[in-house]
């Protein structure tokens, strides 16, 4: 009869937080950027149907890298929630804190039991206010920590050196199309450190992009930015170069257990 | 409804983008149509909203309902808001048991929004209609006890780049209807002065008049009707939309129109006359 191994807990969480990193730094970032109305998010995205940024409410978006049907699953939970609360009660009490709360919750349950693999994603829940000091940020991790972010945030792969950039180009209060551009240009951004190789120039049609805008008129204030528009606000940027696939689905991060993906929408 | 802190393992299922066959299964009680209501009838217990008109026109429709709602003889409300917007590109006006409708309302606007956000699409314009006619198939227990929702639908129709109106009755059978329609209880009286007043080539602002003027014609003849508050600066609701999407007109836009209604009836009380055809003399 074999005992089986001591694992100690400390090792066990390493171990779980270790799996779901090596998942989430498989995928590209995302940014999110709070700029004079409201709070952009921009990700390098060729799917037109798979989206990475999408609304939740009236104010509130949400965001994440990872594996997608993890995260879309919890972008349908959060959608239930906020229609769920919207409809018993009043749009008012829809709020970015209570949504990141139970992400949160969700998350870190599902990290610490030991019975579900923990999810390799990592989430934005961005909501606007009245004025740029009343906007929100929520970062959330894998293991259900929440952090609240101002200015800038990035999440997925190539973090550090996106963020990199980001905090040497980021100006408080910039208008949009200053704001896209900084972003842009962080995410085809190349670290120095590895060669000095040019930064990249992203194409339009690979970009996902959307804004909360509060000088929106009506009550939804969440927009997807189409190419078209991103052509007029981004101007000439010289050549563009598409980057090398994803590897998200690589073989090794696929378990047997999981869920099938959920068909893409539309 | 959620009770702790962690999503309900029901709300990360991918299944249904319908939000009342979601509240269904997660908070029924929160249905309109689950409630269990005593024998007898209850019609007479709450306010009725009276009519609503809608007409289309080349590249949009309008739909547009008077301000009251009665209890008996009693005038329950007078500036009740009738008619809402469904989605950016539909409307939807109620008559009959003003609470019950009201609320539905409320759930056929979270359902189209859901829909929206968990498909990444619209439904299209008869997807709309029919999802709304599941809405007033479920009330029919409520609707033979006194407590019947009538609602008219209208929008634009981005596929077929038109406005189309679609009718209910309680049973949750959908009509669509060609130009113009009218429900509630000066609706014969709308629908009869539309007939005369209606042409398919007008411009949006000469439908919003026509339909000012069905509406004049309704309180005119109905008593449940509420005509033009000039004292109190009550206007109808109005709703435009076309493919820009919908909007309500501002009241000060209504109020100019309802005044220039008014102006013509203090002339002829009965509203603008319809030619006879050539030949009679």
């Amino acid at each position: 009869m074999s005992m089986p191994f001591y694992v100690s807990p400390e090792q066990l969480m390493k171990d779980r937080a270790d799996f779901a990193r090596k998942g989430i730094g498989r995928g590209r970032s995302v940014v999110a950027v709070q700029y004079a109305d409201g709070v952009l998010f921009v990700s390098e995205n060729p799917s037109q149907a798979l989206h990475k940024v999408s609304e939740i409410y009236d104010r509130i978006a949400f965001a994440a890298v990872g594996r997608y049907n993890e995260f879309e699953n919890l972008r349908i939970a959060g959608v239930r929630l906020a229609d769920m609360r919207g409809y018993a009660y009043d749009r008012r009490d829809v709020t970015g804190r209570g949504l990141a709360n139970a992400y949160a919750q969700t998350l870190g349950t599902i990290f610490s039991s030991g019975g579900e693999k923990p999810y390799e994603v990592e989430i934005f829940v961005a909501e606007i206010g009245d004025s740029p000091a009343d906007d929100q940020i929520y970062r959330l991790t894998y293991d259900g920590q929440v952090a609240d972010e101002h200015g800038y945030a990035v999440m997925g792969g190539q973090a550090d050196t996106v963020a990199e950039y980001l905090g040497e180009h980021y100006r408080e209060g910039a208008p949009l199309d200053e704001a896209l551009r900084v972003a842009v240009g962080a995410l085809g951004h190349t670290s120095s450190d590895n060669g000095g190789s040019q930064d990249r120039v992203i194409p339009t049609e690979d970009l996902e992009v959307a804004v909360l805008d509060r000088t929106r008129t009506q009550p939804r204030k969440f927009l997807r930015l189409r190419p078209n528009r991103l052509d007029t606000l981004l101007g000439e940027r010289g050549p563009a170069t598409h980057a090398e696939p994803e590897q998200l689905n690589a073989p090794e991060s696929s378990s047997s257990g999981d869920e099938p993906p959920i068909a893409p929408p539309g | 409804m959620i009770d702790g802190p962690r999503l309900p393992a029901a709300y990360l299922m991918p299944g249904t983008s319908s939000f009342s066959d979601f509240l269904s299964e997660q908070a029924p009680d929160l249905l309109p149509s689950r409630r269990a209501v005593p024998q007898g009838h209850a019609g007479d217990l709450a306010p009725h909203g009276t009519t609503i008109v809608a007409a289309t026109f080349p590249g949009g429709v309008v739909m547009a309902g008077d301000r009251r709602a009665t209890m008996g003889n009693i005038i329950a409300q007078r500036d009740i808001q009738k008619v809402f917007p469904a989605d950016e590109f539909s409307a939807v006006g109620i008559a009959g048991s003003a609470g019950l409708a009201v609320e539905m309302v409320r759930l056929f606007q979270t359902e189209l929004e859901h829909y929206e956000k968990i498909e990444g699409s619209t439904l299209s314009m008869d997807g709309k209609a029919n999802r709304l006619a599941a809405l007033i198939r479920s009330n029919l227990g409520m609707a033979m006890q006194g407590l019947a929702v009538v609602p008219l639908f209208a929008g634009y129709d981005l596929n077929h780049e038109q406005g189309r109106i679609f009718s209910y009755d309680v049973t949750g059978g959908r009509y669509e209807e060609t130009a113009f329609h009218s429900v509630g209880s000066g609706s014969l009286f709308a629908r009869g002065s539309l007939k005369k007043l209606y042409r398919d080539d007008f411009t949006a602002d000469q439908t919003v008049q026509a339909v000012v003027e069905a509406l004049y014609d309704a309180a005119d003849d109905d008593s449940a009707t509420g005509g033009p508050d000039i004292t109190r600066r009550i206007f109808p609701v109005v709703q435009v939309m076309t493919t820009d999407g919908g909007r309500r007109l501002p009241d000060d836009e209504v109020a100019a129109i309802a005044d220039r209604v008014i102006a013509g009836r203090m002339n002829r009380p009965d509203g603008p006359a319809a030619p006879l055809e050539q030949g009679a003399n």
